[in-house]
């Protein structure tokens, strides 16, 4: 018995017949061809799976498709601007070297994401804390890190400039 | 040093951006049209006897296109020394083995038809320990065999150990342990096999030896009836390597046999769950050393016996003895060395490459017990190891020619970073300790095979940009990038002008393959021959060149270039004389002008480059790299003497890279490559139980999480190797090779107690206390 459910799916309304035994990785993955969220475990271990679900990150890989029925999704491919214009995450990924074999990084820059929408100057535990559930094997992390503090630094100072202009 | 514009910068990773995007697209994101889904069954014993298979109902089951087993398809072997049929038939000898495979519509079909598909066993007594597994009345794996010891005889020679013995006046002696690693490659590996009309055969492959793995399905085509048939290997994006995909294994030849009987594409892709059980771990070892010095704290002898469980099968794997002798050999000055292995089947998994391949299992014995014989010369170990430093020039008792190395400036950096002298003088802090250990790896290079080379084409378009197609692999490390900034720093030409291809081997030349941590300094190599060639095209047809234009007054201009080749430079993309450097000529425009014109030619060129090293002889003997890589790593940790737990506090990575191409990869090298050692030392590990595997998931497997991130310091050493492109050596692997003893004597130093079995948890810890309280 396929349910009908409609969301929002990186800024686009979407309507979508699924079946309830979906997960939201076999939405994304399967039905809409949608390979930039990556499967890395299909047990919620590695994070590798990460999307925003109404601006929590989850493994898509255990979430239940039906249940993003009126929600928005933000994966991967929704990060950048139409234009091309990355996100500062994904500037920052790029620049500090925090990419290797790359599998790893759609999921762990949802998760920075989620993190920095909710707390944009976070500490760098509180970064640790919050991408402790997306495995890497290539960095040891360090870069990553460093990277996402990058990215907070990037986002806070441009919310500082912003007032300024308007002096 | 001369200035460079793309050599020795922090250079992004060429294909980030279409991985921070999501466009990168690996095995697991590729359909073939019409594809099939291929799935195989694996035995339920670890050792037994097949009596009987039946497929019948598995084939009748909808949307089943093929089920074969042993009996329906060529004997297909494969392997180091091919002791195993791809689908397994008589017996089966481990967990792993290959009985049956299936080709359906949907994944979930082929799983369905598995359960379908009804095996007799009649079992066998297993033996799942080497030890055990040598004994005269064990059970024999394979019967043709008269015992269970493999029948390659490790044994490296040197001096005279048991004088050296007698006359040293010191010797510390002791057994260690390591057991069963693995990759953790967060892309899964897996294969999509398509034969077209003719019986050419394409595959999609996340591998790290496409030229090998050619010739391995060439050879499986020829026991298939078609030797004459193509073999196209095609590289998606590879999520991590490690070592993991330096070989073909069954599942990729089941793919083929599918797909030849479907005459469909067909696709198999592990699962997480089939890559724990059923990729080739690192090789578990029982080591047990020896080591003198005389009065002054010189290594007088190194003697080492090994037994290494070999699992049921022979892959490249039972080859690592080869690459322990290079630390058993070769780290620090040792006059006298004896190396002994066996490698002993079992009803276990089998091994193979993963970074470091043996390098880390020897160092973690010997720089274990190089501390033990600090201490028992009374010496510091820090001042111990720099008065057994290697040093350039040095021949090793293996017969390495050691060109630079940079290992006393590297145990000088840890010294220097950890604060040493004052740790080891000052009040203890309680539980808190410090600890080192150094490491020795190809860096140039390893003459592994006949050839350890790799070809480049490079060719240049209109407009200037530089197509390069490598024989080499880029599995994340960063192989794209460097080959990239060397050929632009060679051509005059800007990094971001220079596009890598290397995914293809109907266009790419051939390469031995991504290992030995030899990308680097061979494909580069490779790639700054055949850039020296183009460049020397491009000055030959530029010399004399004429340009002449109008301006916008209508003035008309003119430039001729020197009409000696030898006064050309290129720079930024514009053609000088370097004796007139007013006098320039935008590169395109020259190239444009090469074909524009009676009796044109197209500018490119092929270069193979091959480094004059050489195979072990038949004493293991030879000098297998053209330049070796150094490396000291130093780590601070405070022991929780209540839970075991240790935490690293301060961890200091100084490596000898020759030079650095690219600063932030390279620290991206090392950082990974530590995180990998520390999980080897502290946390990870396989755990099988008679044969099988108890945790083929990451929760408990326990690699290291981003809330254990290591402060590391990552410190790059440059000696400028001679050999290398730019001066570089290879890096790959060093990283991880240290990380488990230096903790090891770190533990040591905090507590007094020395933990000689990998990997060091809590509850080892504990235990090694209170049996040191009871003492």
């Amino acid at each position: 018995m396929k349910k009908e459910i409609s969301f929002v799916l990186n800024g686009n309304r979407m309507e979508m017949e699924v079946d309830p035994f979906w997960t939201l990785l076999e939405l994304l993955r399967e039905e809409l061809e949608m390979t930039g969220t990556k499967y890395g475990c299909g047990s919620g271990e590695c994070g590798a799976c990460t999307v925003l679900v109404n601006g929590k990150a989850v493994n898509a890989c255990l979430f239940p498709a039906v249940e993003i029925d009126g929600a928005s999704v933000t994966t991967i491919e929704g990060l950048a601007k139409g234009s091309g214009e990355l996100h500062p995450l994904q500037t920052a990924f790029i620049e500090q070297g925090a990419v290797q074999c790359g599998y790893c990084t759609p999921g762990m820059i949802m998760s920075a994401k989620a993190l920095l929408d909710e707390n944009p100057n976070p500490t760098e535990d509180e970064i640790r804390h919050a991408l402790a559930g997306n495995f890497c094997r290539c960095t040891g992390y360090v870069q990553i890190i460093d990277a996402v503090k990058a990215a907070s630094h990037a986002i806070t100072t441009k919310g500082e400039m912003r007032p300024r202009k308007a002096e | 040093m001369e200035t460079l514009s793309s050599v020795g910068k922090r250079i992004p990773k060429r294909d980030a951006v279409d991985k921070v995007t999501g466009r990168a697209a690996y095995i697991q994101d590729l359909k073939v049209p019409g594809m099939l889904y291929g799935k195989i069954l694996r035995s339920k014993y670890p050792h037994a006897r097949i009596v009987r298979i039946d497929t019948s109902k598995a084939k009748k089951l909808l949307g089943v296109r093929a089920v074969i087993t042993a009996e329906d398809v060529p004997q297909i072997r494969y392997g180091f020394i091919k002791d195993q049929p791809v689908l397994k038939s008589g017996k089966v000898r481990s967990y792993r083995d290959e009985l049956a495979a299936v080709a359906a519509i949907d994944p979930e079909i082929a799983e369905e038809a598995l359960h379908l598909i009804e095996v007799e066993y009649e079992a066998l007594p297993g033996v799942f320990d080497p030890i055990e597994a040598m004994k005269p009345d064990a059970p024999l794996i394979h019967e043709e065999n008269k015992g269970n010891i493999l029948k390659i005889p490790w044994k490296l020679v040197a001096g005279d150990v048991e004088e050296a013995r007698k006359n040293s006046a010191f010797v510390a002696e002791d057994r260690f342990e390591v057991t069963w690693v693995t990759h953790c490659c967060l892309g899964t590996e897996g294969i999509i096999a398509d034969f077209d009309l003719r019986n050419n055969l394409t595959t999609y492959r996340n591998t790290q030896i496409p030229s090998l793995a050619q010739r391995d399905y060439k050879d499986a085509l020829k026991v298939m009836g078609l030797p004459d048939a193509k073999v196209r290997i095609i590289k998606p994006t590879i999520g991590g390597g490690f070592g993991s995909k330096l070989d073909t294994y069954g599942f990729e030849y089941i793919a083929i046999l599918l797909a030849y009987v479907t005459r469909k594409p067909v696709k198999i892709q592990k699962t997480r769950e089939e890559e724990f059980r059923y990729t080739s771990t690192r090789q578990p070892a029982i080591v047990q050393i020896a080591q003198g010095c005389d009065k002054e704290g010189k290594l007088t002898f190194r003697d080492i016996s090994m037994i290494l469980d070999n699992g049921a099968y022979t892959s490249w794997g039972a080859t690592t003895p080869s690459v322990m002798m290079m630390p058993i050999s070769s780290l620090y000055k040792v006059p006298n060395v004896r190396y002994e292995a066996k490698c002993v089947y079992t009803n276990n998994t089998w091994s193979q490459a993963m970074r470091g391949y043996g390098n880390p299992q020897a160092t973690f014995a010997i720089e274990s017990n190089m501390e033990q014989l600090a201490e028992a010369s009374g010496i510091d170990p820090l001042e111990f190891r720099m008065r057994n430093a290697n040093e350039p020039g040095e021949v090793t008792p293996q017969r390495f020619k050691i060109t630079t190395c940079g290992l006393k400036e590297c145990i000088q950096e840890v010294s220097k970073r950890l604060d040493w002298a004052n740790k080891k003088k000052g009040p203890k802090v309680e539980g808190r300790g410090i600890g080192m250990a150094c490491l020795i790896h190809v860096g140039g290079g390893a003459r592994v095979y006949k050839s350890d080379g790799c070809g480049t084409i490079v060719k240049v378009d209109d407009f200037g940009a530089v197509d390069v197609f490598t024989g080499s692999t880029d599995m994340g490390q960063g192989a794209d990038t460097v080959i990239a900034q060397m050929v632009a720093e060679e051509m005059g030409v800007l990094c971001e002008d220079v596009n890598i291809l290397d995914r293809d081997t109907d266009v790419c030349p051939w390469d031995v393959g991504a290992h030995a941590s030899r990308t680097t300094f061979v494909a580069g190599n490779s790639a700054v021959l055949a850039a020296r060639r183009v460049k020397e095209r491009i000055l030959n047809i530029a010399a004399g060149f004429v340009d002449r234009w109008k301006d916008k007054q209508g003035n008309k201009h003119e430039i001729k270039l020197d009409t000696d080749p030898k006064n050309l430079t290129i720079k930024e993309r514009m053609v000088y004389s370097v004796k007139e450097p007013e006098k320039k000529i935008a590169l395109s425009k020259i190239l444009r002008g090469a074909h524009y014109e009676k009796d044109g030619t197209m500018i490119m060129a092929e270069a193979f480059y091959d480094p004059d090293n050489e195979n072990l002889d038949r004493e293991f003997k030879g000098n297998l790299s053209k330049a070796y890589a150094y490396g000291a790593h130093g780590v601070e940790i405070q022991v929780d003497k209540e839970t075991g737990k240790i935490k690293i506090l301060k961890y200091v990575a100084a490596h000898d890279v020759g030079r650095a191409i690219n600063p932030m990869l390279l620290e991206g090298q090392v950082y990974g490559g530590t995180a990998m050692g520390v999980g080897y030392a502290l946390t990870e590990r396989l755990i099988l139980e008679k044969g099988e595997v108890m945790n083929p998931n990451f929760r408990d497997y326990k690699m290291l999480t981003a809330k254990d991130v290591i402060p590391i310091e990552a410190v790059i050493i440059e000696t400028n190797d001679e050999a290398g492109p730019f001066g570089a050596k290879g890096i790959g692997e060093p990283g991880l090779v240290p990380s488990a003893p230096a903790i090891a004597n770190a533990l040591y130093d905090a507590i007094g107690v020395r933990i000689k079995e990998l990997p060091m948890t809590p509850e080892r810890v504990l235990k090694a206390i209170k049996e040191k309280e009871k003492k």
